[in-house]
């Protein structure tokens, strides 16, 4: 039993919330790069947070069910249809098998994220489902391989699944500029007040250079005292800042060490945002300390579990 | 002695034990990390050990950045013993065999040229060593070794290759290292290595970890065949 991938995409992986505890062997985290699309994804479908899902970055996946089930897409702005009829993304969709499930080009935002009820069953590599193309490792195969046309996603038959949608409210808009809040760390002590005020008040662009690895910004150079430092960890967010005084917002393909200064790290939670952001997106960057961050974190966390699921109008 | 700690992410330490690049804080890094272990039990969520300091990540819901910086002044500093006591205990000496040569490794002719020796003189340099295992990352199973002799030492190439083969064996600067895959890199290329450096099919996925001392020796294009070596 499965959905059956007609056209995969531009890149299209499976993952689960990703990998954890083998940075030591020198693996990353992976995961979803828009963490809160994929929770919710999860739970319109009724799942374990942790479910395996698909992440849809800019578009073009046509899949045809082999089973009946249930599905949601959230995320990214993208036109869905079944059986090329519209339909809504951030919520469920009882599905048949024979359905084709097409998601086009996203308007707003830049990836999207497909769930399906009881998740996709691929076992896991290292802990973990997550795909991670640069390192070989997670996805259908084991190999790091995004789907390809003729793959077949194994999932269990839900021939009646209690259906869900977000309300309107709860559900995330995609613009073209983001706050990125930084909890100052690493080397930020390497970074004289000037250069500080340059970092946290000057825009910054996405540039041509973004993908799973890390987001590398055009705008204003920042420059630090250090010169040459032994290699450390990075953690996900952290904000790297070379010779050229670029940073790049390091995330969840992220390398587990490197040598260059770090100013410090990007909140987790406004990494969504980045990510959802095309190159030309507009970043600004605001200093926060820990405890407003854990302060962020705990709400989120109270909020998405606050807000309660609505029983979706018929048609839909 | 007073470890630096910085704040790195949401959820997240650094633990600086140094400086610079030598066995004995590499030895401390790797005791720390054990000992981190064990303190945070369930709410270490992964760690990051490198040449001189330790990535601490926890589970920031269950507990958070006081109480690690507090378990590490209170608990973890006083039970760490002086480095020079300890820069060689539990190392475990790994030997990795080596086809030297201009074939197999493309710089090596450069890099003598570099040195002011002949090829033959930067591979009994390079095998007269002893390298610990100071740090994994990069890709999966890749370890950085040191300390190169300051003789056959070399910066990165001004242009990395775009594909440097499974098995390289390279240097840069006063490191060396022996690629896991297929990737793109800017090391010196001297040689290839048939060991899996990293194998998700076997147990120990790794052949090595931080902290371990690797020893290289040379064998022969036929003997890197024989070992199950694969030509680029």
């Amino acid at each position: 039993m499965s959905l059956n991938v007609v056209q995969p995409g531009m890149l299209t992986l499976l993952t689960d919330a990703g990998r954890l505890g083998q940075h030591r062997i020198g693996l990353t985290t992976g995961g979803p790069m828009d963490r809160q699309a994929f929770l919710w994804a999860n739970r319109l479908c009724g799942n374990d947070l942790n479910a395996t899902a698909l992440e849809v970055s800019i578009g073009g996946l046509v899949l045809e069910a082999g089973v009946d089930t249930t599905l949601a897409v959230t995320g990214a702005d993208l036109p869905l249809s079944i059986n090329r009829r519209s339909a809504e993304r951030w919520r469920t969709h009882q599905i048949r098998a024979g359905d084709r499930i097409e998601l086009g080009f996203a308007r707003r935002g830049l990836r999207a994220c497909l769930a399906v009820a009881g998740g996709f069953a691929v076992p896991p590599c290292f802990g973990s489902t997550a795909t991670v193309v640069r390192e070989g490792i997670g996805g259908l195969d084991g190999q790091g391989s995004a789907l390809k046309a003729g793959d077949q996603l194994p999932c269990q038959a839900h021939p009646q699944h209690p259906q869900w949608q977000l309300p309107e409210a709860a559900r995330p808009e995609y613009g073209q500029a983001v706050t990125v809040r930084v909890i100052p760390g690493y080397q930020q002590a390497a970074f004289d007040p000037v250069q500080q005020a340059v970092f946290f008040s000057s825009p910054y662009t996405v540039s041509k250079h973004c993908d799973r690895m890390g987001y590398r910004l055009e705008g204003a150079a920042v420059q630090s005292e250090l010169r040459g430092m032994l290699s450390e960890g990075i953690c996900l967010g952290a904000i790297q800042i070379p010779a050229d005084g670029q940073p790049i917002v390091l995330l969840q393909d992220r390398q587990t060490i490197g040598g260059y200064p770090k100013i410090g790290a990007a909140l987790s939670l406004d990494l969504d945002a980045l990510t959802q952001l095309a190159p030309g997106g507009q970043v600004r960057f605001a200093a926060i300390s820990m405890a407003e961050a854990h302060n962020a974190l705990l709400l989120a966390r109270c909020r998405f579990q606050a807000i309660a699921l609505q029983a979706p109008a018929p048609g839909g | 002695m007073m470890l630096r700690i910085e704040g790195a992410g949401e959820n997240a330490l650094m633990v600086y034990f140094g400086a610079e690049t030598s066995p004995a804080l590499s030895a401390q890094v790797q005791q720390a990390a054990r000992l981190m272990e064990a303190l945070l039990g369930p709410h270490l969520v992964d760690m990051v050990p490198s040449y001189a300091s330790l990535l601490v990540i926890f589970d920031g819901f269950s507990c958070d950045h006081l109480q690690v910086r507090r378990l590490i002044r209170t608990t973890l500093e006083p039970a760490l013993t002086q480095p020079e006591t300890q820069a060689h205990a539990c190392s475990r000496v790994v030997e990795l065999p080596v086809w030297y040569g201009t074939e197999a490794g493309p710089d090596l002719e450069a890099l003598s040229v570099r040195a002011g020796l002949t090829p033959e003189a930067v591979i009994d340099i390079h095998q007269s060593g002893e390298y610990r295992v100071y740090a994994i990352g990069f890709a999966p199973g890749f370890a950085y070794l040191g300390q190169v002799d300051e003789r056959i030492a070399a910066p990165r190439l001004a242009t990395p290759r775009l594909k440097v083969p499974r098995g390289a064996v390279a240097i840069a600067d006063r490191q060396t290292a022996v690629y896991p895959a297929v990737s793109p890199g800017g090391w010196n290329l001297i040689g290839l290595c048939p060991t899996r450096m990293f194998n998700p099919d076997q147990e120990p996925v790794m052949p090595v970890s931080v902290g371990d001392v690797v020893r290289f020796h040379a064998i022969s294009r036929d003997e890197f065949l024989a070992r199950g070596g694969e030509l680029p």
